[in-house]
């Protein structure tokens, strides 16, 4: 039973920030657009949490700092794949490389090519409200999964039963018909890019100014790819995304947990498997996959 | 007409699409309370002039005034915030909303949204107007007509004052039809102004108060209904003794040869796409020489019938067999091989606009240029220089098919389509959107192939085309023939009440 | 002035597209640049010209184009056919896995046949496993992007799990697999040099990619399927079976990648054998126009911005990844540029209005 609520405590802190680039990453595609300028953003965000974390000593610029980071990145992918209309695909690769290759260059530039990863003074702190309790251990979590989880119906009610939402969907299902209907398509796929971005990069944030305390080069490791995986997993729907989240948690945590136990076991079998059973879902709903009928369509206004 | 000041007044607007002069100095008066027919053929500037109207294109010259106040409308955003609805051909919804949620879209009113709320203020004005509607259903699963309503009512809900119509009856049945007649009466009464853009006259007389005739971009007169006649409007709209073609005057055969193997016979053909049977039970047979045309209203199975017969769609059931042997594998390949020359519905689909006029004319038959792989550049080029000069077209081999306008690039379709001499040739809409001269070369093609001893197919939404060039009408109705008949033997009347499904003429009268 | 019509852009204008591209590139990258202190035109010229004065150098960059040319090609086959393959990366590291499988086996065995036998089996590593995504977008139309991009990853555990479990050397602990057979190895084509067979291989592929798209049936049939499925289809093409070679080939090619690093750089597979090779494909194949001639020249032109940061960071301290950012920036240019391609650039008289 210990163990359990051990597991499922871990399961939580390493679900938060695939769960909050996912539910960014949803936003993003429910108005149309793959934004696979997540990776990058992700780790750049990380970075300039910890910078200027580190530099102001205030874990709370870190985080806006972070977040500023998503949003920019955010626009930057509206600029390429809105205004320009670019390719969806290489214009999210591009952003993924470009930030990926901008946030190691300024942290050689800055730290050196030391080996051992730089730690801030004092990272967030984890809650502990039932300490002491048999449930102590799961719900000692940072405020940043606390955030998460309450971001989870918060999505899905901005989604659902907001005028902003109904444009949302409307621009990523049929752009043509929510611009005859007054919606600006351009504005709202901005806007849909830029608060996702704000999503990704909370949890870029979370790895660096939380969970490691630190920043690190492969600390992203996948975890873009992942949340990319977990929005199709989820059906483009925020407690769906939620479960696979924490699924995806789970796995890691119990593999940790094995590890730690000195069980001899492959553990890349089951970081591997999320992007498995993506692949399967995939395979078995086929054609019948409910994409935002939009997604990767550039809107050109007939005639303009 | 009139006393009143005109709602909405367009002034010498013009506009120009690159060499193509689309509107050319119209002025025209939209009025309360009034329904106003804009008449003109394809082409002649109607859809435009909607555009404009709505903000979806930009005038060029000219000056829109609304309730005497200059205007210029940027988006459609600017042309709703004047009281300015449209409700296009292609419907213009989000199949995953609710009726309600894509009437409200873009004027939520607030920015929090209670479905119950919604569903009463949405509820309440399709009552309102008499459109029937549920708000609560999702529009994915709602009938053509209503899901036109559905556009209507969202028109209204943006309080509109001039709601525009375009081609609204091209996909109706006759009792949906109906039905949107007395909705017009509904929003007439309700002071709304209305402009219906139709090439139907029979629509014209029976729902408009005033007609403006549109050609080649000009407004060439504007009358009140009750004071012209279908033969005038038809004149304006034509504006011209048009040499047309038609088939020759030939002793068609008066029984079937029967003994004669067809060149394509179609036997109880079906295919149903996600539980809607678009074609059911079609039969027919194509025999060498003749011009068959199918008729109908769009949306009636032609389309689905074209992709089959050309190889782009496998039926669920049924038999084609081409010159007797019947078709297994319902690929384009397998009837490029069987000689068989396909004109498709959508012209643009059958060119690939970013390669060379040359590869879209000759795509169809690489094997002939190539040995090992290896593809004869020259020989290629040799053979679409023939091809280009034979057809008239007016470009370069090594031109982009897409910097072409409509009609040459239909003439490259037509090329590649004729240039075996193949023994059937099926030719979905060839005419569409093209200008006079252009659909008399094309048209006169077609016949040429008749009487090299070719089979033709001819679907075709333009009913006048079919009546001048087939030896056999069929009528496709709900996805099966619905008529039969031989040249001279039908007139645009009895083809029309067969395409709405009718055989009894009183029964298919339009409601006055 | 100038003015833009839209209409297709002559060759000329074409032409000038990746020129501006690169200056447009530097100009934003020096902004970066200055950031740190440096001087931006030392930087550029440490980066584009310093390698090319030393022979040391120059050769150094024909091996770092090794691998860029054949991800490129491979990139270049698939996107082509509008089949937008993000798995180099995997499929190269495929082709590796398969050549450290095979490599250790060949001694004995005749050098040519052993480098032959390398190559088919990187070949087909790579194209095993760009299959899946293939048949799921030809069969069920899934999506190739996400399917190819989360297989890079399923394949980097695979590696990963195979280097810490059965190949990690039991005395050393390093996690690499056996070393090839020595008549496995590709031979050096340059005197002196680290050059090695794979560069012969990649220019041939190259030349093929040319010779394919411009030369016969496959190729104008895999442009046509890439510029309008549907037409093509219309046309008679058997746009699927075009779709599955295309993904296939480009498959082969990228592990082709993954072989010439094993066996002509490092004889056994590591888990850092690529630096990205399979994304910086993509860049290569897009800042190339996807065609031949375009991708020698931006294949080298990569490879030379790798070498140059290289030495950048030994000599002005400029941290190493500027390459990186060097080349992400061009690729999203570039992109941008492109567009230039659907106007005209006219020179007009300006008329008076009215």
């Amino acid at each position: 039973m210990e163990l359990l609520i051990a597991l499922l405590g871990g399961t939580l802190r390493i679900s938060t920030p695939i769960l909050l680039a996912a539910l960014g990453e949803t936003i993003i595609e429910r108005a149309g657009i793959l934004n696979l300028g997540i990776e990058g953003t992700l780790l750049l965000s990380a970075f300039s949490g910890f910078v200027v974390a580190q530099l102001s000593g205030s874990l709370w610029l870190g985080l806006g700092a972070a977040v500023l980071t998503g949003v920019l990145l955010g626009l930057l992918m509206g600029f390429l794949s809105v205004t320009l209309k670019l390719n969806q695909h290489v214009a999210g690769l591009g952003i993924t490389l470009l930030a990926s290759g901008l946030a190691l260059y300024a942290f050689r530039l800055l730290y050196g090519g030391s080996s051992t990863p730089p730690a801030l003074e004092g990272s967030f702190t984890q809650f502990q409200p039932l300490h002491g309790t048999p449930l102590g251990p799961l719900f000692r979590q940072y405020g940043l999964t606390y955030l998460a989880l309450l971001l989870v119906p918060l999505t899905g009610w901005l989604l659902t039963r907001t005028a902003f939402g109904l444009r949302l969907r409307a621009v990523g299902e049929n752009p043509e018909a929510a611009d005859i209907a007054g919606v600006n398509v351009a504005a709202v796929r901005y806007r849909a890019l830029a608060l996702g971005g704000a999503l990704m990069g909370l949890a870029g944030a979370f790895l660096s100014l939380a969970q490691l305390g630190a920043f690190a080069h492969g600390m992203v490791s996948g975890r873009g790819w992942v949340a990319i995986a977990l929005v199709i997993f989820g059906h483009w729907q925020p407690s769906k995304v939620l479960g696979g989240a924490l699924l995806f948690g789970f796995l890691q945590a119990l593999q940790l947990r094995l590890q730690a136990e000195g069980v001899n076991l492959p553990y890349e079998a089951l970081l591997a498997l999320p992007y498995l059973v993506t692949i399967l879902i995939l395979a078995l709903t086929g054609r019948n996959t409910a994409y935002p009928k939009a997604l990767l369509k550039p809107y050109y206004r007939e005639g303009a | 007409m009139t006393q009143a000041a005109p709602l909405i007044r367009l002034e010498g607007v013009t506009k120009r699409f690159g060499p193509l002069l689309a509107n050319d100095a119209v002025s025209l008066s939209f009025y309360e309370g009034e329904v106003l027919a804009l008449l003109g053929e394809n082409g002649a500037g109607k859809s435009t002039l909607s555009k404009i109207l709505f903000g979806m294109v930009k005038i060029d010259e000219g000056q829109m005034f609304v309730s005497g106040q200059p205007v210029r409308f940027r988006s459609p955003a600017d042309a709703i915030a004047h009281g300015v609805g449209f409700v296009s051909q292609h419907f213009s919804l989000v199949p995953t909303f609710t009726v309600a949620e894509n009437v409200v879209l873009g004027r939520e009113g607030s920015a929090v949204l209670t479905r119950g709320k919604l569903e009463r203020r949405v509820g309440n004005l399709s009552e309102r107007f008499g459109l029937g509607l549920e708000p609560g259903q999702l529009v994915g699963e709602l009938s053509v007509g209503e899901q036109q309503r559905v556009e209507i009512l969202k028109a209204l809900c943006g309080r509109c004052r001039l709601l525009i119509l375009d081609e609204p009856t091209a996909v109706l049945t006759p009792q949906d039809t109906a039905r949107f007649f007395g909705v017009l009466r509904t929003l007439q009464e309700q002071g709304v102004s209305v402009v219906i853009i139709t090439h139907k006259l029979g629509e014209v007389m029976a729902i408009s108060q005033r007609v403006a005739v549109l050609r080649l971009g000009r407004l060439v007169g504007e009358r009140v209904t009750h004071e012209t006649s279908e033969a005038e409007l038809a004149h304006l709209m034509v504006g011209r003794d048009t040499a047309q073609v038609t088939r020759p005057a030939r002793s068609a055969p008066a029984t079937a040869p029967t003994k004669v193997t067809p060149l394509l016979r179609v036997a109880d053909l079906h295919y149903s796409d996600r539980g809607r049977t678009r074609i059911g039970g079609v039969s027919f047979d194509l025999h060498a020489g003749e011009v068959v045309g199918i008729a109908g209203v769009a949306g009636n199975g032609q389309s689905e019938l074209v992709a089959v017969l050309t190889g782009m769609l496998k039926p669920d059931a049924g038999v084609v067999a081409l010159s007797g042997e019947q078709v297994a594998d319902f690929t384009p390949n397998t009837f490029l091989a069987r000689g068989v020359g396909r004109i498709p519905e959508d012209r643009f689909r059958g060119i690939v606009g970013e390669l060379s006029v040359a590869e879209n004319l000759l795509l169809e038959q690489l094997s002939s240029f190539t040995r090992a792989g290896h593809l004869d550049r020259r020989a290629l080029k040799r053979k679409a220089e023939t091809m280009i000069t034979a057809y008239g077209i007016k470009a370069r081999p090594n031109d982009r098919a897409r910097t072409l306008s409509g009609g040459n690039v239909q003439k490259i379709i037509l090329a590649r389509a004729l240039a075996r001499d193949p023994k059937v040739v099926i030719a979905a809409q060839p005419t569409r959107g093209l200008d006079v001269g252009a659909t008399a070369y094309v048209q006169g093609k077609l016949l040429e192939q008749a009487a090299r001893g070719a089979g033709v197919l001819l679907v075709s939404d333009d009913l006048d085309e079919i009546l001048r060039l087939s030896d056999r009408i069929l009528v496709m109705f709900r996805g099966g023939l619905s008529g039969s008949f031989s040249a001279g033997e039908a007139d645009a009347d009895t083809l029309g009440l067969r395409m709405a499904g009718r055989a009894e003429p009183e029964e298919a009268h339009v409601p006055a | 002035m100038f003015r833009l019509e839209r209409a297709p852009a002559p060759l000329w204008q074409r032409a000038l597209v990746p020129v501006l591209a690169v200056l447009v590139t530097f100009i934003l990258v020096s902004l970066v640049i200055l950031g740190t202190g440096v001087d931006p035109l030392a930087v550029f010229r440490e980066v584009l010209f310093e390698p090319l004065t030393s022979r040391s150098d120059r050769l150094e960059v024909l091996v770092q184009a090794t691998p860029l040319l054949l991800t490129g090609v491979a990139v270049a086959v698939a996107f082509r056919g509008g089949y937008y393959n993000i798995g180099a990366e995997g499929q190269l590291y495929t082709g590796a896995l398969a050549a450290a499988l095979v490599g250790p086996r060949l001694g004995g065995v005749p050098a040519a046949l052993s480098v032959a036998v390398m190559l088919a089996a990187g070949f087909f590593g790579g194209a095993l496993w760009a299959l899946t995504p293939a048949l799921l977008k030809i069969r069920l139309k899934v999506d190739e992007v996400v399917t190819t991009l989360l297989l890079n990853s399923v394949m980097l555990f695979l590696i990963s799990a195979l280097l810490n479990g059965p190949w990690r050397d039991p005395v050393s602990g390093w996690p690499r697999s056996p070393a090839i057979a020595a008549s496995a190895q590709f031979p050096g084509i340059i005197p002196r040099s680290r050059v090695h067979l794979g560069l012969l291989v990649a220019l041939l592929a190259v030349a093929l990619l040319g010779w394919v798209l411009r030369r016969t049936r496959f190729g104008l049939e895999l442009r046509a399927v890439g510029l309008g499925a549907d037409a093509a289809r219309f046309m008679g093409v058997r746009v699927r079976r075009v779709v599955l070679i295309s993904a296939l080939v480009s498959g082969g090619v990228a592990g082709l990648a993954g072989v010439g690093e094993v066996a002509g750089v490092h004889t056994y597979l590591i888990g850092e054998l690529s630096p990205g090779y399979g994304y910086t494909g993509i860049i290569v194949a897009t800042f190339g126009g996807l065609s031949a001639p375009g991708i020698l020249i931006s294949g080298l032109f990569l490879a030379l911005i790798d070498t140059g940061t290289l030495s950048a960071s030994r000599t002005l301290g400029v941290p190493v990844y500027l390459g990186d950012v060097l080349e992400a920036t061009l690729l999203l240019v570039t992109l941008a540029f492109l567009l230039l391609n659907r106007y005209r650039l006219r020179w007009a008289v300006k008329r008076p209005v009215g």
